[in-house]
């Protein structure tokens, strides 16, 4: 914990800093899932041969705010045969336990607003729950798309929840304990990141990942083209961004344990050789570097009000750069910067998979889920248990 | 009908009867397929055909033969240049019209290249329903090549109108065999760019292998043709078996598959675009000189009779049935268009299956509904 300038009575000290980062989670959150769709969108565009969102403020970076706009001003409506009780908490379900799942992820050494000793139990047991919000809201819809999407949720998630939990097992035996700031200080003492240990492991964790947040090729329950929109085909405005909101935040989540767990948490890489300390200037660079392409982007825009935006988001890029600068912030933002840019990789991964293969059909991905993940990742369990007990 | 598969299980309440379409984003227009469902197996499928009916042939008796030929475009509206073909071929038959062979040549390059156009729609189609986003805007960046093409000889993309009965009524432009050689040049490369996405892609055959199988007498006995027959093995194609246009001096192979499976028809349509372009390299390339139009009468008025005329369009046979009663416009003209015979077959294909084998079945019988209700 870092020092405060000034002192709260301890009875209150505990929660004061937890609450600020919940308010700023929450605050902060639906925008940074906003924009982490602009950046879906312009990857795809950019494997698409085109070039995604332009029209809303330069390059299309207001889009999330426009999109957001959109769907909280939508009409809304609720199928006269749903029903109307479990129509509207389904969406709250997901939406919530998405979040709740983000106060368990240890975003840095500081950052963070509770450290369990059952952290990553409490984290999946809080995505299944999150289930529910889907099966609920295909099931209250009245309708056959929806039911079609939920039911198809249903067996999808519950078998590849299995397979996620016996690759974490790994990963955890490894590790040696279920907190998740502990995870990070694990793999600071064995020197050594845990997929390394643990490639298997890693590899089933991502793809159940897919299955589990519902990305292609496993993303049967809303497969467009099948079954139109699945689960949430009779939502629209601002139930429908709360689903969508649910389904960023739960990337985010599945991303963030298979950073902490495999990909070393907030450290830098190489955390204890002193010859790459250099490497802990990076979020001052990476500000820079952004401030200095943000400005090249601003000469080239035509409109005055892009040319101005564009400059003044450089300008604060630059501003927080020299913010940097000053040693105590730099410590803060370290591990911040390095859990950010670990969680950006996994994500554009997760997007390069959707936009480049099919999508599986559903006896074959329940097929792939019981008869290759499962036993391979038991497997895996059972060798790793026997290494660590002969070594 | 409906009917009640005898493997379905022994509770009724377990079957749902669902609406796909006329409003679902893989029918391919307004196809609407009711689907009887245990779960999601498929028990039993019924089409509803009609959403986009138009009325196309009785217009036609109300249009001079002239007037009726932009119409015909508007049927199969991704390959209308081979729409205009059959149908100008159709008249010119009637009348005994003769064709000179510089007209013959262009009609040959430009309905290849619409057959192209056409594949590459369905191709990123089918594989947008079967979940593979990507291809398609590939596949329009080629198209939009070829549609340049198009746009260059007669001004329009989509619904041409490029042929007049008795030949040509534009003369082909400047640079149109260089264009044309450009894209014979660069499209190949295209070509092994989709098959390396697709064609060996572990998620891409689970899906379409066995999937949707028609064998060979089955096919024949729904009357199916084009890519959808070849595919099950059977080895008719109109532009061999009775050519027509200039297809008599082309060299060219017809691509056949064995199982007659999804898959079967993607790596036939992908060896036809192949075929496509060597014919429509031969054309330009050994493009005669001369006129463009054969001695058409100022009014068309063609003889009493009546002539049937069948050309291989990119779905399949599409054919022009015209009764003349010797006056300018015809006493009946009928249209036996390629996908409304062969979505016959869907019921045939899906059975059995699950929801999401059939949209990968509507994509491979490459079906629009222009063309379907007419």
């Amino acid at each position: 914990m870092t020092e405060l300038p000034f002192s709260f009575p301890p009875s209150i000290e505990p929660f004061v800093l937890p609450a600020l980062y919940i308010v700023i989670l929450v605050a902060v959150f639906p925008l940074i899932a906003g924009y982490i769709v602009l950046l879906e969108r312009k990857v795809m565009a950019d494997i698409q041969v085109r070039l995604g969102p332009m029209r809303v403020g330069p390059h299309g970076l207001l889009q999330p705010i426009a999109d957001a706009v959109k769907l909280l001003i939508k009409e809304d409506i609720i199928p006269a045969k749903a029903d109307r009780m479990v129509f509207w908490l389904a969406p709250v379900i997901s939406v919530v336990t998405a979040l709740v799942a983000l106060s368990l992820v240890p975003f840095s050494k500081y950052f963070f607003v509770a450290d369990t000793n059952v952290g990553l139990l409490f984290l999946l047991s809080i995505t299944s729950v999150g289930i529910l919000g889907i099966i609920l809201g295909g099931w209250s819809s009245n309708s056959h798309y929806p039911l079609l999407g939920a039911l198809r949720s249903t067996a999808q998630l519950v078998s590849y929840e299995v397979a996620l939990g016996f690759a974490l097992i790994g990963g955890l035996m490894v590790a040696g304990t279920l907190s998740m700031q502990q995870m990070v200080h694990a793999q600071l003492e064995q020197q050594m990141w845990f997929i390394f240990y643990q490639p298997v492991a890693f590899v089933i964790y991502f793809i159940a990942a897919l299955a589990e947040t519902n990305r292609t090729p496993f993303d049967m329950p809303e497969a467009e083209s099948e079954i139109v929109a699945g689960y949430h085909t009779e939502y629209s405005g601002f139930r429908f961004a709360l689903y969508f909101l649910a389904e960023y935040a739960n990337m985010v989540v599945v991303s963030s344990i298979a950073v902490t767990l495999f990909l070393g948490g907030w450290l830098r890489p190489f955390p204890n050789v002193r010859l790459l300390d250099f490497l802990n200037y990076a979020p001052i660079l990476a500000m820079f570097v952004l401030a200095f392409f943000v400005f090249l982007g601003a000469s080239r825009e035509r409109r005055p009000i892009d040319k101005m935006g564009l400059a003044g988001l450089g300008a604060v890029c630059a501003l927080i750069g020299l913010l940097f600068l000053v040693p105590a912030v730099l410590d803060w933002v370290q591990g911040l910067f390095w859990f950010v840019l670990k969680v950006f990789l996994v994500l554009y991964t997760f997007i390069w998979i959707r936009f480049t293969v099919p999508r599986y059909r559903y006896d074959q991905l329940m097929r792939i889920g019981w008869r290759w993940l499962i036993p391979l990742a038991m497997a895996n369990v059972i060798v790793t248990a026997i290494v660590m007990i002969l070594f | 009908m409906i009917e009640t598969s005898p493997t379905s299980t022994f509770l009724d309440a377990n079957e749902l009867v669902i609406n796909m379409g006329p409003q679902h984003p893989s029918t391919h227009g307004v196809l609407r397929v009711i689907l009887k469902l245990d779960g999601e197996k498929i028990l039993g499928t019924e089409c509803v055909i009609g959403y986009l009916h138009r009325g196309v042939e009785k217009i036609a008796e109300n249009r001079t033969y002239m007037q009726f030929a932009p119409y015909v475009d508007r049927m199969d509206y991704v390959a209308a240049v081979s729409n205009g073909l059959g149908y100008c071929e159709a008249v010119e038959k009637l009348m005994a019209i003769e064709v000179p062979p510089r007209a013959k040549y262009v009609r040959t390059v430009l309905t290849e290249l619409n057959r192209i156009t056409s594949h590459l729609l369905w191709l990123g189609t089918h594989a947008l329903d079967i979940g593979a986003i990507t291809p398609l805007f590939y596949c329009f960046r080629e198209r939009e090549e070829i549609l340049k093409i198009f746009e260059n000889y007669c001004g329009a993309r989509l619904t041409t109108h490029a042929f007049r009965i008795g030949g040509l009524q534009y003369e082909t432009y400047n640079g149109f065999e260089e264009q044309v050689r450009a894209v014979c040049d660069t499209f190949p490369g295209r070509l092994d760019e989709y098959e390396m996405l697709l064609t060996n892609n572990r998620i891409w055959l689970e899906r379409t292998k066995s999937v949707g199988i028609l064998k060979a007498d089955e096919a024949i006995d729904f009357g199916v043709t084009g890519p959808v027959l070849r595919a099950s093995g059977v080895k008719w194609d109109i532009r061999k078996a009775m050519p027509y246009a200039a297809y008599e001096e082309m060299d060219f192979d017809i691509p056949t598959g064995e199982n007659g499976d999804t898959y079967d028809r993607y790596l036939v349509r992908m060896e036809e675009m192949r075929q496509s372009l060597r014919i429509a390299r031969q054309g330009v390339d050994r493009l005669p000189a001369g006129p463009i139009i054969g001695k058409v009468p100022k009014v068309i008025k063609p003889p009493v009779g009546e002539v049937y005329h069948s050309i291989e369009a990119p779905k399949g046979e599409l054919g022009y049935y015209i009764v003349s009663d010797g006056s300018t416009q015809p006493y009946r003209v009928r249209v036996r268009p390629p996908s409304f015979v062969n979505l016959q077959a869907l019921d045939r294909m899906v059975r059995g299956l699950l929801i999401a084998d059939v949209v990968a079945v509507i994509g491979t019988i490459d079906i629009v509904l222009g063309e379907v209700d007419r």
